[in-house]
């Protein structure tokens, strides 16, 4: 089986979120960057069905060279080849369109990514790569098992979760509990080295939107501290001042 | 030229934050000199049908096809874009969902309409069309300008109230014309917790954590969140360790809320949790630990133990009712 695996090069999610050219640029000082907490669920369940189906795993980023030390370490973990679309993401639809032309020119059984990346949290570019391609694309998946040429999964939904059946080709927006992390071990690292790492020319695509500024929300007042005692007094609070209940 | 609204149905009834994105729908349409319109599919009650007028929509659309009752997102994507063409819409709202966000990100290629997420307030139009939408998991805002004709605005819960209108709604039905072909993803189960308040669509989350020592202690949460007619959440460590199950997981990789109040007890706030959080109009944090973390994040707190301060706290809040 041929599995394509889409990852986001995104700030640790305990980096410090500031910007700087009055509020227009993300300020990178000292922010350290990961694979997407969601695309790493994604790449873990792939790299467990890759070895049960003696597959091929492709780990795609769209991205310019400050990725290659992210897509090496999907390497580690267990991806057979990593490609970048060397090009700066302006937007969900725009990266999703490079996704969805590169996947028409390599076939691919199974297309994983996270549910959402954690920087932009847009949780768009798996519908839309689905749509472009016309395949079915289901996000947000707890479990996934291949059956032949039929996916089984589990999508979390408001309160529960929803079984279904799908055939591939197919998109997946992946979550936990999916697969454990995968932490690459020294093998791992030291085969990532010689493992191929294709860049190729980004599609010239319109995006639909840009960001014009950011702003940070916001600075939270002081907590107001009471006692067991002091119970009543809170929920008179909660009541009357904040009205909140 | 119209604003259309998706709504969603949850146990027979229009959910409460598509209600909202009706209000916001309503309230864009008239900044814009243009009618807010509500689609709905599958089966849907008069008496719902009644909510989403007085939520501001002049007019539904009801797709009423019974395939339509499951949440298959590729036909609901093309079942919202026939209505959208066929009532000449330019602005398609929707509340943020498990299936809304599905949804939007096919239609926004369908429609060829710039989509934003997350969208925390109406947008500017003093200059273009710019939509204040947060990222960062809630730690930042981004204000984004889009540029197509057509747009698709993903709202959060609680950024707005519901409007109370008072008119008669006018329900046109549509017919499907849904071909086989976007039914092939099967839905062949589902499990839902049942006669809860779901935890997105809560105005009140009461959560624990590690604190509260075990699943057998979860009743000191249940109580309270019964009072305050409240979802119940739980930290990332009570759900990996099986003390809840993983659709109550509050944070970072599990659900984000935004409730008028966030009540989180026994949980010390590392940043994972914080991060699904941060949109809460008001925190309040139990714990005995006056050093812990979560205690910067909030607005009132509690030092003390939460075996002591739960059941003073059920009483307290049934005795103001």
């Amino acid at each position: 089986m041929k599995i394509l695996v889409c990852i986001t090069h995104v700030p640790d999610t305990t980096s410090r979120i500031q910007f700087t050219d009055n509020n227009t640029t993300f300020d990178q000082t000292g922010v350290q960057y990961v694979i997407g907490p969601y695309d790493d669920y994604a790449l873990a369940r792939a790299v467990e069905l890759r070895d049960q189906t003696s597959g091929k795993l492709t780990v795609l980023n769209v991205g310019d060279a400050a990725s290659d030390p992210t897509l090496r370490k999907a390497l580690a973990i267990g991806a057979d080849e990593a490609v970048r679309i060397d090009t700066v993401p302006k937007d969900s639809f725009y990266v999703a369109r490079q996704i969805a032309h590169f996947v028409e020119e390599n076939d691919f059984d199974l297309i994983l990514m996270g549910r959402e990346s954690s920087d932009f949290n847009g949780g768009m570019v798996h519908g839309m790569v689905g749509e472009l391609l016309g395949l079915p694309s289901i996000s947000p998946v707890m479990k996934l098992e291949i059956d032949g040429k039929t996916a089984k999964l589990s999508r979390e939904i408001e309160g529960g979760k929803e079984e279904l059946e799908a055939p591939l080709p197919l998109i997946v927006g992946c979550q936990e509990p999916i697969a454990e992390w995968k932490i690459p071990n020294m093998r791992g690292i030291m085969s990532a080295r010689t493992k191929p790492l294709l860049v190729k020319e980004p599609l010239s695509e319109q995006s639909h939107a840009e960001v014009v500024s950011y702003e940070l929300p916001p600075a939270k007042g002081a907590v107001r501290l009471f006692t067991t005692d002091q119970v009543d007094d809170l929920v008179k609070l909660l009541k009357n001042e904040a009205n909140v209940l | 030229m119209a604003v259309l609204i998706y709504i969603e149905q949850e146990a027979g009834g229009i959910k409460k934050s598509s209600l909202e994105a009706v209000s916001y729908g309503r309230t864009l349409a008239d900044s814009l000199g243009t009618s807010a319109l509500a689609v709905g599919l599958g089966p849907i009650s008069t008496e719902e049908w009644t909510k989403v007028g007085k939520a501001g929509a002049v007019k539904g659309i009801h797709v009423a096809d019974e395939r339509l009752s499951a949440g298959i997102i590729q036909a609901h994507a093309s079942a919202i874009a026939d209505v959208f063409s066929y009532v000449d819409a330019d602005i398609l709202v929707l509340a943020k969902s498990s299936l809304g966000d599905a949804v939007a990100a096919r239609l926004s290629v369908k429609l060829q309409a710039g989509l934003v997420s997350n969208v925390a307030a109406l947008p500017d139009l003093s200059e273009g069309f710019t939509v204040k939408r947060s990222i960062f998991t809630g730690k930042a805002f981004a204000f984004t300008a889009i540029k197509t004709v057509k747009k698709i605005l993903a709202i959060k819960k609680n950024i707005l109230d519901i409007r109370e209108e008072d008119h008669d709604l006018v329900v046109e039905v549509r017919q499907s014309s849904l071909g086989e072909e976007v039914f092939s993803a099967k839905i062949t189960g589902m499990q839902k917790a049942e006669g809860q308040v779901s935890l997105p669509e809560a105005d009140i989350v009461v959560s624990g954590g590690r604190g509260l020592k075990g699943p057998e202690n979860w009743n000191l949460i249940e109580d309270l969140a019964r009072e305050l007619g409240a979802a119940t959440g739980c930290s990332k460590p009570v759900s990996d360790l099986n003390w809840r199950p993983h659709h109550e997981h509050v944070g970072q990789t599990g659900i984000k809320v935004s409730p008028t109040l966030y009540v989180a007890v026994g949980i010390s706030g590392a940043i994972q949790h914080l991060a699904g959080v941060n949109s809460s109009k008001k925190i309040l944090v139990i714990n005995k630990d006056p050093e812990a973390p979560f205690f910067k994040a909030a607005d009132y707190g509690i030092v003390g133990d939460a075996f002591e301060v739960l059941p003073k706290l059920t009483d307290a809040v049934k005795a103001i009712k």
